[in-house]
C-alpha cells in the first residue's frame, strides 16, 4: 500500500483511504512499541533530516524516536531564530542539506506554508511538522488514532476543539482530517481568537463552553498563550477561565464522560484546570505515544519500498 | 525588442487611429515627418517613406502609467531608470511618474533634479513623485514649491500611508497653493488594522493560516482622505483600490467633489484572493488582492468613470524577496510589460468595455490626472505613439519580461493584445 502523495503537507483534501491506511499503521506500530526491543528494521539505510526552524520539544522527540524505531538514519537540524529573520537563506539552507543525498526533511517552522514551498525546492519526501498557522497534520493524525483507541469508530464522533483557534495549527489540521472522517466539530472560544467564516469549512461554532462540554464526546483543548493579553485579544487569564476554561465543576455539571485532550504544551489552571489533565479521562498522555506510533506510520508509508528515482 | 532611430518619413499605414482625447475612433494613416504628427486620416507622403503596415492594428497615444517604482537611487539591483523604461516600452508606455520610496527618498529638490537628469538619458518620459515628508516619516513637510520647480508632478509617501490626519490635511492644504492641480497621493490603509497582516481576511486566509486585514482598513483610510480633501479644498488621488467598499466612498464624494480622482491595477483586476491558495508569494502585494466581489465592483467602477484609470504600480523586487515564504516576502509585483494584455482581457473580452474607453483609461486618463498635454494626435506633435494588435492572443512568459526583476503573477497567464511598437522620444521600438 502506497500513499496517493508523495508528501505529506496538510489534512486540507488529504485522501480518506490514505488517512485510514496511516491509521491502521499506527496501531500495528503500537504493539511494537509494546515489545521489549522496539525497534524494527523497515527504513534501514533510509537518511531522514528533522529541518526544525522553530523549537520544539515534543514534536521533535516524537519524530526522532519514530525514526530510531524504524531504523531509519536521522540528523537534525536547528536554526536559531535570529538567523530566521534572514529568510532568504532558507532556499540554500534546504538545498545545501539534500544534496548530502537525504530521503525525507520533516520541516518545522513558523511561516504558513513553508513546508509546501519546500517541496519545490528539494526532491525529498517532506512531511510537515508544523508550519506557522497553518497545519500539523501529523499531530492531527495521531489525535484520530487515539480517539479511534479510545472509541472505536470516528464517523460521527462529536469533538469540541476549544481555545485560540486563530493562532493554532492544530485546529485546521484537525477540522479537515475528522471532516473527512466524518466526525462532527464545534469550535469553542473567544470571538478575537477565531479566525473568520471557519464555518464554511463544514462546522459550528459555539460560545458557550457549557454546551459544547455536554454536546461532545471529546474536547481537544488548545494551548492559550499569555500574549495573547497584549494584542487586546482577551483581557486575563481570569476572564478566560470563566468563559472558557475547562474546569473540574464544568466537566462535573455537564459531562462526567467527557474525553479530554490536549496537543501540549499545557498551561495548567489557565485553559484546563490540572486535576482535569490528570484524571483518567484525560488521554493526554495517550496522546504523546500515539504520536510515536503515528509517525512511524507516516514516515514508514511514505519512505518504504521506494527508492528515491520513483519516489 | 529591436530600436531603431525614427525615420525621416514614417507613414503608420491603415491603422485604426484611436484619438482618446477627442474620443474618436478612424480608419486611416498617420504620416509623421521628421519625428513629428504631419498628418492623419487621408496622408500624402513621400513614396519613399518607411511604412509600417497597421492593418487590424490600433494606433493611439503611448501609454501612460501614473504609479511605478524604479528603485533608483538605492536599489539598483531591482530596477533603475534605464531598465525600467525597457519594461515601459514593452508594455506600451511612453511615459511614467515614479514614485519616491526609493533610497534616500525622494523629498527634496535636489533629488527630484537627480531624476529628472536621469531620465533625459532615458527613452522615455519619467516624471517624479515627491514625497509628501521628509524621509516619508509623516512628520515633516517637504519643499513643495522647489520640488515642482525642479520637475516633481505630485506628492506621495508611497506605500507608508500618512496616518497623522493634521499631517495630512497640512500637506492637502499646503499643496492647494500652487498651479496644476497638484495631487496628494496616499496609500490607504490604515495600519492598525492592518495589524502585520499579509493579505485580505477571508476564507482564504483562514484556510492558509495567513494573516488577513479586512476591506475596511483600506476603506476608512478613504474615506477619512477624502473628507480631509474636501475640508481643505484640494486635490487627492486614491492609488490602487482595492476593496469594493472604498469605490463606493469615492463615487458618493465624487458626486458633490470633483478634486478626486482614483487608479486601479490590472492585478486588483485580473486576481482574486483565492488565487493565493499556493502561496505564491508573487501576489502579495499591499493593498492585498481582495475577493471576487471586489474586483467585480472595481471593473464596474472603471466602466462608470468612478475610478479614472489604470495604473500598474510596477514594483521589482528581486527573486531571493520573493522566495523566502509568504510572511517574509516583499509586497509589490511587476505589472508594465502585462498591462495592456491583462487589462484587455478583462475589460474588453470578458467586460464588454469599449476600445476607446478601454485606451483612455491608459492614455488621456492618467495624463489628465497629471496635467500631461493631452491633444498628442494634433499635428506638429512630437510622436509619441503605440501600435497594438488588440486581437493577439499570447501566453505570458518570462521571456516578455524587461524589467531586471522576474516577480509577476503574470507568467503563465494567457493575455489578448499585445503591444507591436511602442514610438517615443525619436525611436521606434518594436516589441
Amino acid at each position: 500500500m502506497q500513499l496517493k502523495n508523495k508528501h505529506l503537507i496538510g489534512l486540507e483534501g488529504y485522501p480518506k483511504q490514505d488517512i485510514d491506511e496511516i491509521i491502521e499503521t499506527a496501531f500495528s506500530f503500537k504493539e511494537v512499541l509494546d515489545r521489549p526491543i522496539k525497534k524494527v528494521p523497515s527504513l534501514q539505510g533510509k537518511t531522514i533530516v528533522n529541518l526544525f526552524f522553530e523549537n520544539s520539544t515534543r514534536t521533535r522527540i516524537s519524530f526522532e524516536l519514530a525514526e530510531k524505531r524504524l531504523s531509519a538514519d536521522s540528523i537534525n537540524f536547528s536554526a536559531s531564530s535570529s538567523s530566521l529573520n534572514k529568510g532568504e537563506t532558507f532556499k540554500d539552507t534546504v538545498k545545501n542539506i539534500e544534496s548530502m543525498k537525504i530521503d525525507a526533511a520533516v520541516i518545522r517552522h513558523p511561516f504558513p506554508g513553508s513546508a509546501l514551498m519546500l517541496t519545490n525546492y528539494i526532491d525529498s519526501v517532506v512531511i510537515n511538522a508544523g508550519d506557522g498557522t497553518h497545519e500539523h497534520p501529523t499531530q492531527a493524525l495521531l489525535d484520530i488514532v487515539s480517539l479511534k483507541e479510545k472509541f472505536g469508530y470516528i464517523k460521527n464522533l462529536k469533538i469540541g476543539i476549544i481555545g485560540d483557534i486563530a493562532h493554532s495549527r492544530v485546529a485546521l489540521s484537525n477540522i479537515y482530517g475528522l471532516k473527512t472522517l466524518g466526525a462532527k466539530v464545534v469550535l469553542c472560544g473567544p470571538s478575537t481568537l477565531m479566525p473568520v467564516r471557519i464555518e464554511e469549512l463544514g462546522l459550528t461554532v459555539n460560545n458557550n463552553i457549557d454546551e459544547v462540554i455536554e454536546w461532545a464526546d471529546a474536547i481537544n483543548v488548545l494551548r492559550i498563550q499569555r500574549e495573547r493579553m497584549n494584542n487586546a485579544l482577551i483581557p486575563s487569564v481570569r476572564e478566560y477561565r470563566r468563559l472558557f476554561g475547562i474546569t473540574q465543576s464544568r466537566i462535573e455539571k455537564h459531562n462526567s464522560e467527557l474525553v479530554i485532550m490536549h496537543p501540549g504544551p499545557m498551561n495548567r489552571w489557565v485553559e484546563i484546570d490540572s486535576n482535569v489533565a490528570d484524571s483518567d479521562q484525560a488521554i493526554i498522555l495517550d496522546q504523546v505515544l500515539n504520536g510515536v506510533a503515528t509517525r512511524m506510520a507516516i514516515l514508514y508509508l511514505l519512505l518504504s519500498g521506494k527508492t528515491k528515482k520513483d519516489s | 525588442m529591436q530600436t531603431e532611430k525614427i525615420n525621416k518619413n514614417l507613414v503608420l499605414k491603415n491603422a485604426k487611429i484611436i484619438d482618446p482625447f477627442k474620443s474618436t475612433e478612424i480608419n486611416g494613416d498617420i504620416y509623421i515627418k521628421e519625428g513629428k504628427i504631419n498628418s492623419i486620416g487621408k496622408a500624402t507622403y513621400p513614396s519613399s517613406s518607411k511604412i509600417i503596415d497597421c492593418t487590424d492594428r490600433i494606433v493611439t497615444h503611448g501609454f501612460c502609467d501614473i504609479h511605478v517604482h524604479f528603485r533608483e537611487p538605492g536599489e539598483e539591483y531591482k530596477e533603475d531608470l534605464n531598465s525600467g523604461s525597457q519594461a515601459a516600452l514593452a508594455g506600451g508606455f511612453t511615459r511614467v511618474c515614479t514614485m519616491p520610496n526609493t533610497s534616500p527618498a525622494i523629498d527634496s529638490p535636489e533629488l527630484i533634479r537627480y531624476i529628472i537628469n536621469r531620465s533625459n538619458e532615458c527613452p522615455i518620459y519619467i516624471h517624479p513623485i515627491g514625497a509628501v515628508t521628509k524621509s516619508q516619516k509623516g512628520k515633516e513637510l517637504t519643499e513643495m514649491k522647489a520640488m515642482l520647480n525642479e520637475g516633481a508632478v505630485a506628492f506621495s509617501d508611497d506605500g507608508v500611508p500618512i496616518e497623522n490626519s493634521t499631517v495630512l490635511r497640512n500637506a492637502l492644504s499646503y499643496s492647494s497653493m500652487f498651479h496644476g492641480n497638484i495631487k496628494i497621493i496616499n496609500h490607504a490603509e490604515d495600519l492598525t488594522l492592518k495589524n502585520s497582516s499579509v493579505m485580505n481576511e477571508g476564507i482564504t486566509s483562514t484556510k492558509l493560516g495567513l494573516k488577513g486585514s479586512p476591506d475596511i482598513t483600506e476603506s476608512n483610510m478613504v474615506l477619512r482622505d477624502l473628507e480631509i480633501a474636501k475640508f481643505t479644498n484640494s486635490h487627492i488621488h486614491v492609488p490602487h483600490v482595492s476593496a469594493g467598499k472604498s469605490v463606493k466612498h469615492i463615487n458618493s464624494v465624487k458626486k458633490d467633489y470633483d478634486k478626486v480622482t482614483a487608479e486601479v491595477t490590472p492585478h486588483h483586476l485580473f486576481f482574486s484572493d483565492e488565487d493565493l491558495q499556493n502561496y505564491n508569494t508573487n501576489l502579495k502585494v499591499a493593498p492585498p488582492i481582495r475577493t471576487r466581489d471586489d474586483r467585480k465592483i472595481l471593473i464596474n467602477a472603471l466602466k462608470d468613470g468612478i475610478i479614472d484609470c489604470i495604473a500598474t504600480d510596477h514594483a521589482p523586487h528581486a527573486l531571493e524577496e520573493k522566495e523566502c515564504g509568504f510572511n517574509c516576502a516583499s509586497f509589490g509585483m511587476i505589472g508594465l510589460e502585462s498591462c495592456y494584455g491583462a487589462v484587455n482581457k478583462i475589460l474588453f473580452q470578458e467586460n464588454n468595455l469599449n476600445t476607446v474607453s478601454l485606451i483612455k483609461l491608459m492614455t488621456s486618463n492618467p495624463r489628465k490626472i497629471m496635467g500631461f498635454e493631452n491633444d498628442l494626435l494634433s499635428k506638429g506633435m512630437d510622436a509619441e505613439l503605440v501600435i497594438l494588435d488588440p486581437k493577439e492572443k499570447w501566453k505570458f512568459t518570462e521571456k516578455n519580461i524587461y524589467s531586471k526583476s522576474k516577480n509577476s503573477p503574470f507568467i503563465g497567464e494567457d493575455l489578448l493584445g499585445k503591444v507591436k511598437y511602442t514610438i517615443v522620444k525619436g525611436l521606434i521600438n518594436k516589441i
